[in-house]
C-alpha cells in the first residue's frame, strides 16, 4: 500500500497532513516520453481543483498538469528547472512538481487509490 | 495529464512495408499524413535523435511519393513547373526544389532525381494526393507514374557510408546529392546520397515486398538503430529544414522561405514557372516577411503558431515549426517575421502561454550539416 492517489489525467498526490505532494505518474512519464521542461507555478499562488497547475514539455508536446486538488502552492521542485528528465527516471519520488496546502483535504477522497488506479491502468491497455 | 497538439487523421491510416518490423522494434506508432508510422522506438526520441547524429539510424520514410516523369525531355516540361535548374542537372544526380503556385506559393517541396535512365521524384507524404492531380493535370496523365509498390529507408548519421558501403562499395564515394543502383542484401535498390537530419546519409528506395529484409539487414549492422518521426522532425529542425505544411505551404513564397538559393542563375533570370513574376518583383523590392531561425532565452520549447512580437509587443510574426533540440541541448524554432526584423541578433519576442519570453533571430541551421564532400 503505498498511500498515494491518483487522477484519471495520470497524476499522483500523497498527503501529508494538509499537504499533497503533486507528480505525474510512471504511465504519464512513458506516455509523453523525454521530459525537457516543466514549467511550475509561483509558490503562494493558489490554484482550484482542474485548474491548470504545470506544463510539461516533452521532445513532442507541450501538456497540461490539472490540479487534482485545488489549494495554495507551497514549494515546487526546483530541480526539474536544470534537470526535467528527473520526471521520466523518478517520476513517484525526485520527479514531483509541487506541493500545496490543500483548501478542502475531502476533495482527495474522490481520487483513486492505488488498487483502483492499477485496474484504471488494466481498462486502459 | 492532457495530451497538447498533436496531428491525427480521420481515417484509418495507412501500414508501410515496415509496419510488422516497427511493432516488432518496439515503435510507439502514430498516424502521420495518412500513414501509421513510428513516432518513437523504446529508447526515446532524444537517444534516437544523439544516436543519429553520433552513429547511424535507419528511419521507414515510405510515406514518401515516389513519381517517375516519362516521356519527351521531361526536364523541359518540369521546368514549367519548379523554379530549379533541370536541364542543367546531369545524369545520375539530384535537385531540391519546389512545386509552385501561380502567387509563388508552395505546393509542395521535392527532390527530382535525374536518373540513368530516366526522371523521378520524391514527393511529401501529406501533398501527395494534390501533387500527382496537378502532375497529371499539367503534364499529362500518361506521364506521371506513381510507384506505389516502393518503399523509402533512410540511413542517415556519420558512420552510414561506412555501413552502406559493406552492402555495396561504391556507396561511399557517391557525391552529395548523386544516385545509383545497387543491390543492397540482394535487392535491387535505388539509392541517393540525400536526407533529412543534416548528417551525411543515403535515401534506399527498394520493391515494397523486399523492405524489411532491406532494414533487417542495415538494422543488423552495429552502428544502426531505429529512429522514428521525432527524431526526424528534431534533426531536421536542427538542420535548418522546412517540413511542408508547416514551414511551407501555399501561402509562403519562394523568395519568403529564403529558398532562392534553389534557383540558378538563368532560372532567376527567365522565370518560367508558376510565380516567377513574384519571385522577381520579391527579389528586386525584398519580400514582406521572411522565414528565420530563432532561439528563446531560457529552457522553454516554443511551438508551432506561437506568435512573434517586437519588442513594443506588436505581432511581427509566427513560429512554424519550434521544440527542444537536443544536440543544441536547448529550445529551437523557424518562423517568418517582417523583413525589418529578420536579421541576425534582432531582439523579439515569444508568446507563450500568455507570457512573452525574450527570444533573438539566429543563423539557420541550429547544428552545422555534415553532408559528405568527398575525400
Amino acid at each position: 500500500m503505498s498511500g498515494l492517489r491518483y487522477t484519471k489525467e495520470h497524476e499522483w498526490l500523497r498527503v501529508e497532513g494538509d499537504v499533497a505532494t503533486i507528480g505525474i505518474t510512471a504511465y504519464a512519464q512513458e506516455k509523453l516520453g523525454d521530459i525537457v521542461f516543466v514549467e511550475l507555478p509561483e509558490p503562494g499562488k493558489t490554484v482550484v481543483k482542474g485548474g491548470e497547475a504545470a506544463v510539461v514539455e516533452s521532445v513532442k508536446a507541450a501538456s497540461e498538469i490539472y490540479a487534482p486538488v485545488g489549494g495554495e502552492i507551497v514549494e515546487v521542485n526546483g530541480e526539474l528547472e536544470a534537470d526535467p528528465a528527473i520526471v521520466n527516471a523518478d517520476p513517484i519520488g525526485k520527479g514531483w512538481f509541487l506541493k500545496l496546502r490543500l483548501a478542502d483535504p475531502g476533495e482527495c477522497d474522490t481520487l483513486m487509490d492505488d488498487a483502483a488506479y492499477q485496474d484504471y491502468l488494466k481498462e486502459l491497455a | 495529464m492532457t495530451a497538447g497538439s498533436g496531428a491525427t487523421t480521420a481515417d484509418t491510416p495507412l501500414p508501410t512495408p515496415l509496419y510488422d518490423l516497427h511493432h516488432q522494434l518496439g515503435g510507439k506508432m502514430v498516424p502521420f499524413a495518412g500513414y501509421a508510422l513510428p513516432i518513437q522506438y523504446g529508447t526515446g526520441i532524444l537517444a534516437e535523435h544523439r544516436h543519429t547524429r553520433m552513429a547511424a539510424s535507419l528511419f521507414d520514410v515510405s510515406h514518401l511519393g515516389q513519381v517517375c516523369v516519362h516521356g519527351d525531355d521531361p526536364a523541359a516540361a518540369l521546368e514549367k513547373l519548379v523554379p530549379g535548374d533541370l536541364l542543367a542537372l546531369p545524369k545520375g544526380r539530384m535537385r531540391y526544389t519546389l512545386l509552385t503556385n501561380a502567387e509563388a506559393g508552395i505546393r509542395d517541396d521535392l527532390m527530382v532525381i535525374h536518373d540513368h535512365d530516366g526522371w523521378s521524384l520524391v514527393i511529401n507524404a501529406g501533398p501527395k494526393a494534390a501533387d500527382l492531380a496537378y502532375l497529371g493535370e499539367r503534364l499529362g496523365e500518361d506521364r506521371i507514374e506513381f510507384l506505389e509498390d516502393r518503399a523509402m529507408l533512410a540511413l542517415q548519421g556519420p558512420a552510414a557510408a561506412a555501413v552502406l558501403s559493406r552492402f555495396a562499395r561504391e556507396c561511399a564515394s557517391m557525391p552529395y546529392l548523386s544516385a545509383a543502383h545497387f543491390d543492397i542484401a540482394g535487392v535491387a535498390a535505388f539509392v541517393t546520397r540525400s536526407g533529412y537530419t543534416g548528417e551525411d546519409g543515403f535515401e534506399i528506395s527498394v520493391p515494397a515486398g523486399d523492405a524489411a529484409l532491406v532494414a533487417a539487414a542495415l538494422l543488423d549492422m552495429p552502428e544502426v538503430a531505429p529512429a522514428g518521426l521525432g527524431a526526424r522532425d528534431s534533426l531536421r529542425l536542427e538542420a535548418g529544414l522546412c517540413l511542408y505544411g508547416h514551414d511551407l505551404d501555399m501561402t509562403t513564397t519562394v523568395v519568403e522561405a529564403g529558398l532562392i538559393w534553389t534557383l540558378s542563375k538563368r532560372r532567376r533570370a527567365e522565370g518560367g514557372y508558376p510565380g516567377a513574376d513574384i519571385v522577381q518583383r520579391e527579389l528586386a523590392e525584398g519580400p514582406r516577411r521572411r522565414r528565420v531561425g530563432l532561439v528563446p532565452d531560457g529552457r522553454a520549447p516554443v511551438r508551432e503558431g506561437a506568435d512573434v512580437l517586437a519588442t513594443d509587443g506588436r505581432k511581427i510574426g509566427h513560429i512554424t515549426s519550434g521544440g527542444f533540440g537536443p544536440t543544441v541541448e536547448g529550445p529551437v524554432a523557424m518562423g517568418y517575421v517582417e523583413t525589418s526584423f529578420a536579421a541576425i541578433d534582432t531582439k523579439v519576442q515569444i508568446l507563450l502561454r500568455g507570457r512573452s519570453l525574450t527570444a533573438k533571430i539566429v543563423k539557420l541551421p541550429f547544428v552545422t550539416t555534415r553532408y559528405y564532400k568527398g575525400e
